[in-house]
């Protein structure tokens, strides 16, 4: 069946479909929507879940864990400031190995107030142990929602959905709504294991750890995020087979012959691949690679993508004071493993905080200044700014 | 309704222990023995959560626990949202007979998880909330907290400057968002709070226990008075046992045939040491105030 939905849309009939049982939440733009269409599948018998209006971010994803520790599917979305309030229990949920499900529509960071796309609030999740799936468009955005259950359920880690503000979460696209029976198969009902508050098998979890066990729960985690890699990309695979739509932790347009390859995340994706076609029209030698993973970060496929690309540029819409952006840190430690001849300068700028617009004429712009320059002028470059 | 001379049948205590021995608690602590208690009043199958408190540390460290129900221990400030979530899935998985306990010391309730609390009440979600009051942050070691009485010493509230305001009035908080039972029990009368511990399951919505649990290593006095001073607490009017349903039908449970003066209850405890003959006649003031409010309601009841 297809829709046209909006983003937030898209991301409540991905919640929808996963037969999710408990949802958590708290309202805050541009999110709110989401949670406003959860209770509306909620109240028409769409979806038989618990619908807990908590108080507070905090308290949604508190709930979320006490929930998946009772062996329920449990789900919340948020943004920006509501976000940066559940970090505590963000890092929470993964020591507690509660594969809880948050979408994140990215928003820029208070003071001052902005309510506009910025991924500063989930890149600054990165260490908490959440998987994370950015998203170029809203068919991304429903079918990831689906296989985030997936992923984060068979690793026994939380994932997080991450979609831009307003040019995801309130525009309007044609989407295809897969099949409830087809989802089920896809998705069987969570099964706990004997990882749950079971009455008849009384366990303690989460008690004080001693300096001699500590760092072995640090240590599985650690080791099943680096099984996610594989994890994630098998999920891929299962749903490209049973939908039909195949997505990828890397994702390489028209990168083969590029002297220049972007590199970018979320909507801009989708803006580049525009710009990438008409500078190609004009002879340009240009590509992009699209992460759509920040966690784990896909390192083997970032460097199989990038050796020996003279330039990369990347574009990070969030930034981290005193350093650059994080996609463009991230890129760049993983790029140090190659030999000097195939390591690719590395050309990081930093555009469209607050949603400000990163319009197909700001990429070119930045393509442009890539090819000109022998080396970047700084670790990060920012665009458009009126420097007062 | 029964009188403090009232005999006591102890066959209305279970015999059956839901912790075993080896808890690491401090000698004379109130809040072990009321655990104890509690869980004899509420039987299986029952659930519990703590946040940080003392009973982090009580039921032992990773991979040692003394509890015989299974036991989450959650973030500081969510106790209530997290048996909100767990009651949620319970009763999604069609295991609704579950008892969800909140368990959580007076920090984790009167301050940094009031919010969640008052969330939680305000949904009438259905489990039951017991704050085991020991009136400071006893596990970090004696802070003052919203729980510590006018006058009384802690850590951060030295002899010279010893805390200036009263003890937040949690129970009228609670009884303000009409929730189905609240009630006020200590491990000195354990008939009474065994009784309530087993009505509290019985009823559905959000339930409030207001355990005051002494703490002889912060209240700064030998263990073997814990028992005395929690007594004492009852007969002085200092923490009157009563419960209350639907936020406004108050009933007081143990009547002490005599008041004593708060004198007898402060004087055994080193946090008080400091306090002048003035300082205790303000704190019996005090006292008489807030327990006329509380007759006039347990008059109406009558």
């Amino acid at each position: 069946m297809r829709k046209v939905l909006t983003g937030n849309v898209a991301v409540a009939y991905g919640a929808m479909l996963s037969d999710v049982q408990v949802v958590a939440a708290y309202p805050i733009t541009p999110q709110t929507t989401i949670i406003e269409e959860l209770a509306t599948m909620e109240a028409e018998g769409l979806v038989d879940m618990d619908y807990i209006r908590v108080e507070s971010e905090h308290s949604a994803m508190a709930a979320c864990i006490g929930a998946s520790m009772g062996g329920a599917r449990a789900f919340t979305a948020t943004s920006g400031q509501g976000l940066f309030l559940m970090h505590e229990m963000l890092h929470y949920a993964t020591g507690a190995r509660t594969p809880v499900v948050l979408a994140n529509v990215n928003r820029a960071a208070a003071a001052p107030w902005s309510i506009w796309s910025d991924q500063t609030d989930s890149v600054s999740q990165r260490e908490t142990g959440w998987i994370q799936l950015y998203c170029e468009g809203n068919q991304e955005v429903l079918d990831t929602t689906i296989m985030a259950f997936k992923i984060a359920e068979s690793l026994r880690l939380p994932a997080m959905i991450v979609l831009d503000a307003f040019f995801l979460s309130h525009t309007s696209e044609p989407i295809d709504i897969p099949d409830k029976d087809a989802v089920r198969d896809f998705l069987p009902p969570f099964d706990p294991g004997d990882l749950w508050l079971d009455p008849n098998n009384p366990r303690t979890f989460g008690g004080i750890t001693m300096n001699d066990a500590y760092m072995e729960f640090r240590w599985q985690i650690q080791r099943d995020m680096e099984k996610a890699k594989a994890v994630i990309n098998e999920v891929h695979e299962e749903f490209a087979k049973v939908f039909g739509r195949k997505y990828h932790q890397v994702e390489a347009y028209q990168a083969e012959d590029a002297d220049v390859v972007m590199a970018v995340s979320g909507t801009v994706a989708s803006t580049s691949r525009d710009a990438i076609d008409l500078l190609r029209e004009k002879g340009q030698q240009v590509g992009m690679v699209k992460l759509k993973t920040l966690r784990p970060f896909p390192r083997e496929e970032i460097i199989e993508a990038l050796k020996g690309k003279k330039k990369v540029a990347i574009i990070d819409r969030n930034f981290s004071p005193g350093a650059t952006g994080i996609w463009a840190q991230e890129i760049r430690s993983a790029l140090y493993e190659l030999p000097e001849g195939d390591r690719p300068l590395i050309y990081g700028y930093i555009a469209g905080l607050g949603g400000r617009d990163i319009s197909v004429k700001v990429i070119e712009s930045i393509y442009q200044k890539t090819l000109k320059d022998d080396r970047p002028d700084d670790v990060d470059m920012w665009i458009g700014v009126n420097y007062v | 309704m029964y009188s403090l001379n009232q005999r006591f049948d102890n066959r209305d205590i279970p015999e059956d222990e839901l912790l075993t021995s080896g808890n690491v608690a401090c000698a004379g602590c109130g809040a072990s023995l009321s655990m104890r208690l509690a869980l004899k009043g509420l039987g299986k199958p029952t659930v519990l959560a703590v946040p940080a408190c003392c009973w982090t540390i009580i039921p032992g460290a990773w991979p040692m626990s003394i509890m015989g129900v299974p036991l989450f221990h959650c973030a500081f400030e969510t106790t209530a949202s997290t048996i909100s979530g767990i009651k949620a899935a319970y009763r999604k998985r069609g295991m609704d007979d579950i008892c969800v306990v909140g368990w959580a010391g007076d920090g984790g309730t009167f301050d940094i998880g009031i919010q969640a609390l008052s969330g939680t009440a305000e949904r009438n979600d259905d489990v039951l909330y017991v704050c085991y009051d020991n009136e400071a942050y006893m596990n970090t070691g004696i802070q003052r907290s919203g729980a510590t009485p006018i006058g009384s010493w802690t850590t951060t509230t030295p002899v010279k400057e010893p805390k200036s305001e009263q003890k937040k009035d949690i129970d009228a908080i609670m009884i303000a968002h009409k929730i189905p039972y609240l009630a006020t029990a200590t491990a000195a009368y354990p008939h009474d709070m065994i009784a309530k511990f087993k009505k509290a399951r019985s009823i559905k919505g959000t339930r409030f226990i207001h355990l005051l649990a002494a703490c002889p290593t912060g209240w700064r006095m030998p263990e073997n008075l814990s028992i005395k001073v929690m007594r004492l607490a009852v007969l002085s009017n200092i923490f009157p046992l009563y419960e209350v349903e639907n936020g406004e039908t108050y009933r007081q449970n143990v009547l002490p045939d005599e008041i004593i003066p708060v004198d007898e209850y402060m004087h055994l405890q080193g946090r008080f040491r400091h306090l002048t003959s003035e300082d205790i006649k303000d704190y019996q003031k005090m006292v008489n105030k807030r327990f006329e409010h509380l007759r006039e309601e347990f008059e109406k009841n009558r």
